[in-house]
């Protein structure tokens, strides 16, 4: 055994580093999963959670709706108010023998990962939305929109773009946070790191390589979201659609002119 | 029912709990009439405009379309928005649009129109208002003045009955203004039926072909713009226009 310190993490990497590696590519999947299906989940509650209630409804419409809202309000304070690893336990060992399902630590894994992050997603898609200028939905009901439409088409989009930074850090919070799943036996990378760790005796060499790998995967995703977000932001200038090049340094503006005049009086 | 009358509004009031903004509201709207509301700030002329489109529901009265009472509940308030179109004070164009698609997605999601279709109809339009060469721009790359032009050309584009402008001028500087008034002008002699609220007093006594005076949510006087701004009748009247007829 080499007696300096990156020499001893060399030799935990040469002979634990392809289960880490595998251990780190679970905790991504798990991760990404978890986040892609809990922005679905928390997408789906907000939307609900913003449909306008009004005086001319009908009472049925209104029962449904108030129901509708209390039990996702309900998921999203108890999804949020408790902590991951007893949810794992909860539903791994509890509910899903309790009610004869039978899935994969994996799928379980994906199941928990996903509702969590809905609850949490849910707020902030709600959030997202009212930040959206009311001017944006007025403008699309001027124009026929039903609700639905102007969520599709007008407020969504610019909602998402609202809650990117979020949704990065959700999904940062995830790839770290999926540690906890190890509790239910998930081989993630944590779960990785403490077989390594447990069958040599060197925690601080282990856990050296276990800290860089997650590092490496969060720093990664938050600059793939930051060239999304800067994707979605589009060009900061445009064609002028003419082929009168002497229109490219006046400003195009000739319209109207001979009535201008008239309006300054 | 007379359904010559495009719109006809008869006992509208509105009020947000206890505030009463709007009282007794009277008038009608004939096809390729151009109807200003003009009144001080808070008046309830704006009130007044979106209770029209349903932006707000009044708390009693009728609005009457073509003879139907679009506040009685179970009626289709988007199918009947689609047809009135409406010009905000603040544009709202949709920000994640360019020009040319603000001016498409009401066509082809609303009115379900072909895009080939929408895409034409839209660029004439856009030709109109002259904004045809910033058909890629996005809405924050533009001026007000063209923004609200291109709000113009997206209300146009759904071919509506009735087109209400919410002081379309004020969020603009006096050049932009002459940009914006310029096309109303046109659309003014072309027969476009309009309800405009606006601040522009030369503009509403030259185009206009009804004007409707408001004060403290009422009526207070209406009438052809040469008795209104002629010959006012009422005191409040009088009063708002005095520093304009002088002028």
């Amino acid at each position: 055994m080499p007696t300096d310190f990156l020499g001893r993490v060399m030799v935990v990497f040469q002979r634990y580093g392809m289960s880490m590696l595998q251990g780190a590519g679970v905790s991504l999947k798990i991760a990404i999963v978890g986040t892609i299906v809990g922005c679905l989940i928390g997408f789906a509650v907000g939307l609900v959670q913003t449909i306008p209630m009004e005086e001319k409804d009908s009472l049925a419409k209104k029962i449904v709706l108030r129901v509708f809202k209390f039990i996702l309000n309900v998921y999203v304070e108890f999804f949020r108010g408790t902590p991951m690893m007893a949810q794992a336990m909860f539903i791994y060992f509890g509910l899903f023998p309790l009610m004869g399902i039978n899935p994969t630590m994996t799928q379980a894994a994906y199941f928990i990962l996903s509702i969590n992050t809905g609850a949490y997603m849910a707020e902030t898609v709600r959030g997202g939305i009212l930040s959206v200028d009311p001017g944006q939905t007025e403008g699309a009901k001027a124009i026929g929109m039903t609700h639905v439409q102007t969520m599709i088409y007008v407020i969504l989009p610019q909602a998402l773009r609202n809650i990117m930074p979020q949704i990065g850090n959700n999904l940062i919070i995830n790839i770290k946070d999926s540690c906890v799943l190890s509790v239910i036996g998930v081989a993630e990378l944590l779960y990785k790191t403490k077989a390594a760790a447990g069958a040599l005796y060197m925690n601080f060499e282990t856990y050296t390589i276990t800290m860089i790998m997650y590092f490496i995967m969060t720093f990664a995703c938050s600059r793939l979201l930051r060239w999304v977000e800067n994707r979605m932001d589009g060009a900061d200038n445009y064609d002028l659609a003419t082929t009168d090049t002497l229109a490219h340094t006046s400003g195009m503006y000739s319209y109207g002119d001979k009535t201008k005049k008239k309006e300054e009086e | 029912m007379a359904s010559e009358h495009v719109l006809e509004i008869s006992h509208l009031s509105k009020s947000f709990g206890k505030h009463v903004v709007l009282r007794d509201i009277d008038f009608t709207v004939n096809t390729g009439d151009v109807t200003c509301i003009i009144g001080a700030s808070g008046s309830g002329k704006s009130t007044l405009l979106r209770c029209v489109n349903m932006l707000e529901t009044p708390t009693t009265g009728e609005i009457l379309y073509h003879g139907n009472d679009i506040t009685s509940p179970g009626v289709n308030v988007p199918a009947y928005r689609s047809k009135v179109g409406m010009v905000f004070q603040s544009f709202n164009l949709f920000n994640n649009m360019t020009v040319l698609e603000n001016c498409i997605v009401g066509q082809t999601k609303v009115l379900k129109k072909n895009k080939e279709e929408a895409k034409k109809n839209a660029m004439k339009y856009l030709e109109k208002v002259g904004m045809a060469p910033y058909i890629n721009a996005k809405p924050r790359q533009i001026s007000g003045g063209q923004k609200q032009r291109v709000a113009i050309a997206r209300a146009l584009a759904m071919e509506p009955e009735v087109l209400l402008f919410d002081e379309p001028t004020s969020a603009l500087d006096p050049q932009m203004v002459g940009e914006v008034l310029a096309v109303m002008r046109t659309l003014a002699k072309e027969g476009i039926t309009m309800i405009i609220v606006t601040h522009e007093m030369a503009f509403a006594r030259d185009v206009s072909s009804h004007v409707v005076f408001m004060a403290d949510g009422v009526i207070e006087e209406q009438g052809k713009p040469e008795e209104i701004f002629g010959n006012p009748q009422k005191a409040k009247t009088q009063e708002f226009l005095s520093r304009f007829i002088q002028g």
